[in-house]
């Protein structure tokens, strides 16, 4: 039974990771690449050059311990650098389809086919949409606050609005109702990591287009996650008994 | 209700208490180590690799 949870997890992260990345294949990595041709103008972060394959791509260069100067391992523009980006939405379909099991197995909440797109839209909101709403969607070469801010400040949010969630499922008292508006509200009352007062690299169209594009391709991903995983939940048990 | 929930249900019903907090923590443990690795960690191999799927999805990047 445990293999079954595993396995539907597995599968339905398959399905939204291969659809996501045919989506973002298409309408999001040409705006991170379009992104990163202005990158070079603000900041002098990596360093392009042709191999005489005719091949271009970029080494970070970073520095190392002592100051000297490492060129950092990145996968080659094309293929090599699409497999990694389709592996890298597989894993992380899969982080996410466990952590719903997770909270359904915890919360006692089974995730069936009639609920399936509900889990789906509140994955959306908890790890989409909220973080979204104070961290936009950046692109490279954007100017950004302190990293490690932002990514406390992502989870804290997702923490928060999940929990709002999940007490929302459980009971619709009037206390519950009040704790999950502030769950909900508090980490943009806080506010994110102030972006820096400079100038972006980034056209303000291409910033535009990127964050509609990576939010309508994660709502299509999170209702494909949700409706297989339910499906496949609803197979499984049928199968049982 | 229709006949899929209820088979669903009586299907996840059928654990115990036990039996649905351990695997619910082994997943939520596999779920979290899969998204640290994929949208947070710090190791340079991992964040080149993982660069355009940080992006797409909206975790802090750079």
């Amino acid at each position: 039974m445990f293999r079954n949870l595993f396995l539907a997890a597995v599968l339905a992260a398959l399905c939204a990771g291969l659809v996501m990345s045919a989506i973002q294949h298409f309408r999001v990595t040409p705006l991170i690449l379009y992104a990163e041709t202005f990158e070079g103008e603000g900041h002098t972060h990596g360093q392009g050059h042709v191999h005489e394959d005719g091949t271009e791509h970029t080494h970070e260069i970073t520095e190392g311990d002592g100051g000297a100067v490492v060129e950092e391992w990145t996968p080659q523009d094309g293929f090599e650098r699409t497999a990694y980006t389709v592996l890298a939405n597989l894993l992380a379909a899969a982080g996410f389809a466990l952590v719903l099991g997770a909270v359904s197995m915890l919360a006692s909440i089974p995730i069936t086919f009639a609920n399936g797109v509900l889990w789906g839209i509140a994955g959306f909101f908890v790890f989409s949409l909220a973080p979204a709403f104070g961290l936009a969607p950046e692109l490279p070469g954007m100017p950004a606050g302190d990293l490690f801010a932002r990514q406390v400040w992502w989870v804290g949010t997702a923490l928060a609005t999940g929990a709002a969630a999940l007490l929302l499922v459980k009971t619709r008292a009037p206390w519950a109702i009040l704790a999950a508006v502030i769950l909900v509200v508090l980490p943009h009352v806080l506010g994110a990591p102030a972006v820096p007062d400079e100038p972006s690299t980034v056209p303000a169209h291409l910033a535009t287009q990127f964050a509609a594009a990576t939010l309508g391709t994660t709502a299509v991903f999170w209702i494909i996650l949700g409706a297989v995983f339910g499906g496949l939940n609803d197979q499984f048990s049928r199968s049982l008994s | 209700m229709n006949t899929t929930t209820t088979t669903a249900q009586s299907g996840f019903q059928s654990l115990s208490l036990s039996q649905r907090i351990v695997a619910g923590c082994l997943a939520l443990m596999l779920g979290l180590v899969l998204l640290a690795g994929t949208g947070f960690a710090g190791d340079y191999r991992l964040h080149n690799g993982a660069h355009d799927t940080r992006h797409a999805m909206g975790f802090p990047c750079h």
